[in-house]
């Protein structure tokens, strides 16, 4: 396998047109100070790359950028993990294509 | 917030909530559709094909008026290794007839149309309007749905669950798990604009001809997923999906694997130069008939992908859909026509009309596969393609080795990699789950 290029989702989600509901975060994680596995394991599986590691270790959340796919709600609800809601009516990401 | 006392609330703006709304509609029934989006089709996202016959059962004009992209001519299926594929294309003229058989769509686009629809019908359509709850009376109905709108309460006799893949009201409500991590796929996908001439001679098109590539092997890292190239008019689709589960047990990211689909020396010179003007995600039901869920009770319905209505196998999620949302409103309307309340027991004629449709009967044709495949991943995304791949190498290559030399080398590898127990295992059982 060739060495990859790392891939910037930044520069994807770039193109993609929000509306952000300041104040309104859609997605919550629950207070931790070690990471479940399935907490960890959004660092990859988010298509967004919504979830990162602050300096203490534990997986934080910023959703300006989440595309709305559910795979979190479907790794980490069933655990308690993270709170998954819909945005609010109108805002969050709107598909041009989609 | 609405007064007024609908037949029914319609969640969500999709295929087949707007296929369920069309249908109560246009028999008469009071129908109020929510839709979160700022318009009907901003979150939804598909790869996308329309299979025509299912849209022409609700709306027989549309190929007049939707915005369509191109009707198919040829279907690729590929099965990679790193760098090269093994492929089989099916191309025909016959589809180029009066009235084509397949489409590929924009959804945002397609979806805004049929929703315009749905309100030509006499639905009232409203949208940035998020379901948070549904309502129960006492005898425990569900009655009605509560919104993100001040004084959001609005009652109906049925409501009609189209919430998506996602849908939370139907699993908080404790009418159906929440999906799981082997039953649904993420598949993230590109939208790639080039000139139409660009895409018409890259991909040896006339006019408004198509062609679709769905693309297996060693792009999913023995995973189980595929990847898929849709020509549209002026832009391409390119995707790559593969299950939840296995993205959490490899630690794969979806990006890192849509990226190298796309670095493929088979595919990149189809994109080449391209502008990228849209990222998404998406959710797809792949667990097929065995988590299908109950799909009817006390005042609602469940249809389309929050059912885990999709045919993987044949890449068939929107029809099953379209489909399903107008059945459900026809078994409502047959309660209503009847005039009895929208009760379980009245409601199940729903299932039934359901399991005599192609909808059911397709699902239950493939139910061991779905199992299949997601257990054996690694033999069928990674090692067949491989095996397969150097084996047309080694049979196409002249460099002076006897046949006969290059059959048994061939053959051999095979052995080798899967053992000949391996091999009439995989056989056997993909057969007996096909048929």
């Amino acid at each position: 396998m060739n060495v990859e290029p790392p891939v910037r989702v930044e520069d994807k989600l770039y193109y993609n047109r929000y509306l952000v509901d300041i104040g309104h975060p859609h997605v919550k994680v629950r207070a931790h100070t070690t990471p479940s596995p399935q907490l960890l394991a959004l660092l990859k599986a988010c298509p967004a790359r919504c979830y990162e590691l602050n300096d203490d270790g534990q997986v934080e959340i910023t959703v300006d950028g989440c595309i709305e796919c559910g795979t979190c709600r479907v790794i980490a609800e069933p655990t308690g993990d993270i709170e998954w809601s819909h945005p609010r009516g109108g805002y969050g990401v709107l598909f041009k294509f989609g | 917030m609405i007064e007024e006392r609908f037949d029914a609330i319609v969640v969500g703006a999709g295929m087949a909530g707007n296929a369920a709304a069309l249908t109560m509609a246009k028999r008469g029934m009071k129908v109020l559709q929510l839709e979160r989006g700022e318009y009907p089709g901003s979150k939804n996202v598909q790869g996308a094909i329309l299979y025509a016959d299912m849209l022409e059962k609700l709306v027989p004009e549309f190929r007049e008026e939707a915005p369509l992209e191109r009707h198919l001519i040829e279907q690729r299926f590929w099965m990679m290794d790193d760098r090269s594929h093994v492929g089989m294309h099916y191309r025909s003229d016959d589809f180029n007839e009066e009235r084509p058989n397949r489409y590929t769509i924009i959804r945002a686009q397609f979806d805004k149309w049929f929703s315009s629809k749905v309100r030509e019908a006499g639905a009232t359509v409203l949208c940035e309007t998020t379901v948070t709850e549904l309502v129960r009376n006492e005898r425990e109905r569900i009655v009605g749905v509560r919104t993100d709108r001040r004084d959001g309460e609005i009652h109906a006799d049925v409501v009609v669950l189209a919430e998506g893949v996602n849908g939370l009201l139907g699993t908080r409500a404790g009418l159906r798990a929440r999906p799981t991590p082997d039953n649904v796929a993420l598949a993230v996908k590109e939208m790639h604009f080039l000139p139409r001439e660009t895409i018409e001679a890259r991909f040896n098109l006339k006019g408004d001809e198509g062609v679709v590539i769905e693309a297996a092997g060693t792009i999913s890292r023995g995973m189980t997923g595929m990847g898929f190239i849709y020509a549209n008019k002026e832009c391409i689709s390119l995707g790559i999906g593969c299950l939840v589960a296995d993205f959490q047990r490899t630690g794969q990211t979806p990006y890192g694997l849509l990226d190298q689909f796309k670095r493929h020396p088979s595919v990149a010179p189809l994109i080449a130069g391209s502008e990228v003007k849209e990222y998404s995600a998406h959710l797809i039901p792949e667990g097929g008939y065995k988590s299908i869920p109950q799909l009817y009770g006390e005042g609602w319905v469940v249809v389309g992908d929050a059912a885990q209505l999709n045919n993987a196998i044949h890449r068939e999620g929107s029809n099953l859909a379209m489909t399903s949302g107008r059945i459900a409103a026809e078994a409502i309307g047959l309660v209503k026509s009847r005039g009895e309340p929208m009760s379980s027991t009245n409601l199940a004629i729903y299932k039934k009309m359901l399991d005599d449709s192609f909808v059911i009967k397709d699902l239950k044709k493939y139910k061991d596969l779905p199992p299949l495949m997601h257990t054996h991943s690694q033999n069928f995304f990674l090692t067949y393609p491989q095996l397969i791949s150097k084996a047309m190498q080694n049979f196409v290559r002249v460099d002076g080795t006897p046949k006969a030399e290059k059959e048994k080398a061939t053959l051999k590898s095979f052995a080798k990699a899967r053992s000949w127990t391996g091999l009439f295992g995989d056989a056997y059982r993909f057969a007996r789950a096909w048929r």
